[in-house]
């Protein structure tokens, strides 16, 4: 048997396989397809202080081995899924994180209040690559200081885990994510989507709605890698990898360069029981190479 | 209903023409239940290009042969690849995803079936349930010229079959809603899936003679099962999946 547990911070997951926010619902899209307790945790939809409707229609476009989305949070705001949807996840026997946006600091720190009462969320993911409105729209993850003020204000209201995740869209993501460790993030995922964008050459017309959109899936990969490799050298708290991981080889990937745990996003559309042919081939990687614990390959790349 | 991830076997390939093609899958096990309306998500493999998997809807399921039939129209690298299989291949499906068409709370005398292009797919497996439960229905089936009209004779064992061209090369010569029964016969229920204008058309025609009316929407998808909120149509309840709350809509909750 060999130990597949790892540590973020705060708490202790029974593996390192999680889903990606946006990409899992609230889980119980994917109970058909696999038992979803079997993964180490699970990250649910963006979630914010007020009902949203998201961005119009068309918000997907199919690109070269990825896709880009301009979902743009919809969801039907933190009270409700703490009356309506909360109560279903209690079964659950993994580790259920609520993924949080705001485009105020306030939004923020409200919204993460609300979640810090329910006991069977032991952590939130707070996803700062959201426009913030009182600056002009500037996103709170591609400044230090915004960064920082975002988490600062939260972790006085939330004192369970507290992951961070960064935007990639920035010029130096290890600046970011120091930033956001001093004002006491307990452990930090990365990447979110990469600022693309698709047009319909025929009609001359951009594929979205929203003209730009965020870029997921294989694509990405070789630039999440190397964001994770540059961040886990550069914090000490724990790192959670993503970015185009469709398969146990691409995850080990992400744990040799130095993450702790992983999250698989899109690659959920595609194949919905992704995250238990992940978590099985980490486990056959490891007798393979005769090793008794996951966190042996956590940053175990030999350059 | 319980979704589904299985491999099925090619029973049968039927090229219709240069554009359109038949797959017709089978199982070891009896299939599951379908109901007209639902699609599956196809994995299109060993296409580089088709990173996603497709929508495609359920167009008939033969319970006793156990086979389920999909019609597909060539438009891309995923449909071309998928019409380059044969017989004994398998392919991957995620299904059946989606609602289904539903009966108006009156019981109708006489229901109008108007599908466009390939969007006469699941109005063949709708059809055939409604003639098996005794209603009355007429196809209007529309192309841009002969070659767009597909499986007529499938059609024609649920109902009458009336059709349109734009080219006027079978049928009356002009779009579906310029066709004349429209003005000789009246309908109480009508069903419609095809190019967008083509049903707006139709929900207008139903609108302007209160008919009760739904659509089924084909917008993009990245999953088709609800994780994604790629798919969503603005409706009078606001954003809804089109994956997961539909395909199929009454045109009164539209926002078109
Ligand atoms: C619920 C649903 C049911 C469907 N049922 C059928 C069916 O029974 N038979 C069938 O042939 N097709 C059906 N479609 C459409 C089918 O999914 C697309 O034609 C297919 O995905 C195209 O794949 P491709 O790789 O060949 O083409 P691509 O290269 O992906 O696209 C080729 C062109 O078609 C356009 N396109 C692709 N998908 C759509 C779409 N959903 N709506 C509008 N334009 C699109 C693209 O913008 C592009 O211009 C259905 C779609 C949905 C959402
Ligand atoms: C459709 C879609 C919706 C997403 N929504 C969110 C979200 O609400 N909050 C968030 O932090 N990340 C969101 N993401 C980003 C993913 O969680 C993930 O960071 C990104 O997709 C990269 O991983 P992947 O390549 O495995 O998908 C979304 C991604 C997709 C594809
Ligand atoms: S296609 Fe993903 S939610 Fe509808």
């Amino acid at each position: 048997m060999v130990d597949l547990r790892v540590n973020l911070g705060k708490i202790q997951l029974k593996n390192p396989v999680m889903t990606a926010s946006g990409t899992f619902g609230y889980g119980t899209e994917y109970y058909d397809f696999f038992d979803v307790s079997r993964i180490g945790g699970i990250v649910v939809k963006g979630t914010t202080l007020r009902d949203r409707q998201g961005n119009a229609y068309p918000r997907m476009a199919e690109t070269p081995s990825g896709m880009l989305n301009a979902v743009g949070l919809q969801n039907k705001g933190v009270e409700y899924f703490a009356e309506n949807i909360y109560p279903t996840l209690l079964d659950l026997n993994t580790s259920i994180f609520v993924n949080i946006s705001g485009s105020t600091v306030e939004e923020y720190v409200e919204t993460a209040a609300i979640i810090n009462e329910l006991d069977h969320i032991p952590g939130i993911e707070l996803n700062i690559s959201c426009p913030n409105v009182k600056e002009g729209g500037m996103t709170f993850g591609t400044s230090c200081p915004s960064a920082a003020q975002a988490v600062k204000e939260v972790r006085r209201v939330y004192g369970k885990e507290l992951m961070v995740k960064l935007s990639p869209n920035v010029t130096s993501i290890s600046e970011i994510a120091k930033a956001v460790e001093g004002e006491g993030a307990d452990s930090i995922s990365l990447i979110n989507t990469l600022l693309g964008m698709a047009i319909h050459a025929e009609t001359r017309k951009p594929v979205l709605s929203t003209v730009t959109g965020g870029l997921s899936g294989p694509a990405v990969k070789p630039v999440a890698l190397r964001m994770v490799w540059e961040v886990s050298k550069s914090v000490g708290i724990p790192v959670v990898g993503m970015g185009g991981i469709i398969n146990a080889t691409d995850a080990i990937e992400f744990l040799l360069a130095g993450a702790t745990a992983i999250q698989i996003g899109t690659a959920n559309f595609i194949d919905p029981t992704t995250p238990v042919k992940v978590l099985e081939g980490i486990e056959d990687y490891l007798l393979r190479h005769k090793m008794n614990s996951v966190s042996e390959l956590i940053g175990a790349l030999e350059v | 209903m319980k979704k589904f991830m299985s491999d099925l076997l090619i029973s049968e390939m039927i090229r219709l023409n240069e554009q359109y093609f038949i797959i017709k899958l089978t199982a070891e096990d009896k299939l599951p239940e379908m109901l007209p309306g639902q699609f599956a998500e196809i994995k299109v493999e060993d296409s580089p290009s088709t990173f996603l998997r497709r929508p495609i809807s359920i167009n008939f399921v033969d319970y006793e042969r156990n086979e389920l039939w999909l019609l597909i129209q060539i438009v891309g690298a995923g449909t071309l690849k998928l019409s380059q299989l044969r017989a004994g291949d398998s392919l991957n499906l995620i299904y059946p995803l989606g609602n289904t068409f539903s009966l108006p709370d009156f019981k109708p005398s006489d229901i109008l079936l108007v599908g466009g292009g390939v969007g006469i797919a699941p109005l063949l497996f709708w059809g055939a349930k409604l003639a098996s439960e005794g209603y009355t229905c007429t196809f209007l089936l529309g192309g841009r010229s002969e070659s767009n009209l597909l499986m007529l004779d499938e059609f024609k064992r649920y109902g009458t079959v009336v059709v349109t061209t734009e080219d006027g090369s079978s049928g009356e010569k002009g779009y579906v809603t310029d066709h004349s029964i429209l003005k000789t016969k009246q309908f109480d229920a009508v069903y419609t899936c095809g190019p967008t204008p083509m049903m707006k058309a139709v929900a207008a025609y139903a609108a302007k003679n209160k008919l009760f009316c739904e659509v089924s929407l084909e917008n993009t998808m990245a999953c088709g099962f609800g994780a994604c909120l790629c798919c969503v149509t603005d409706t009078t309840d606001g954003h809804l999946c089109v994956c997961t709350e539909g395909p199929v809509f009454p045109i009164t909750k539209l926002k078109w």
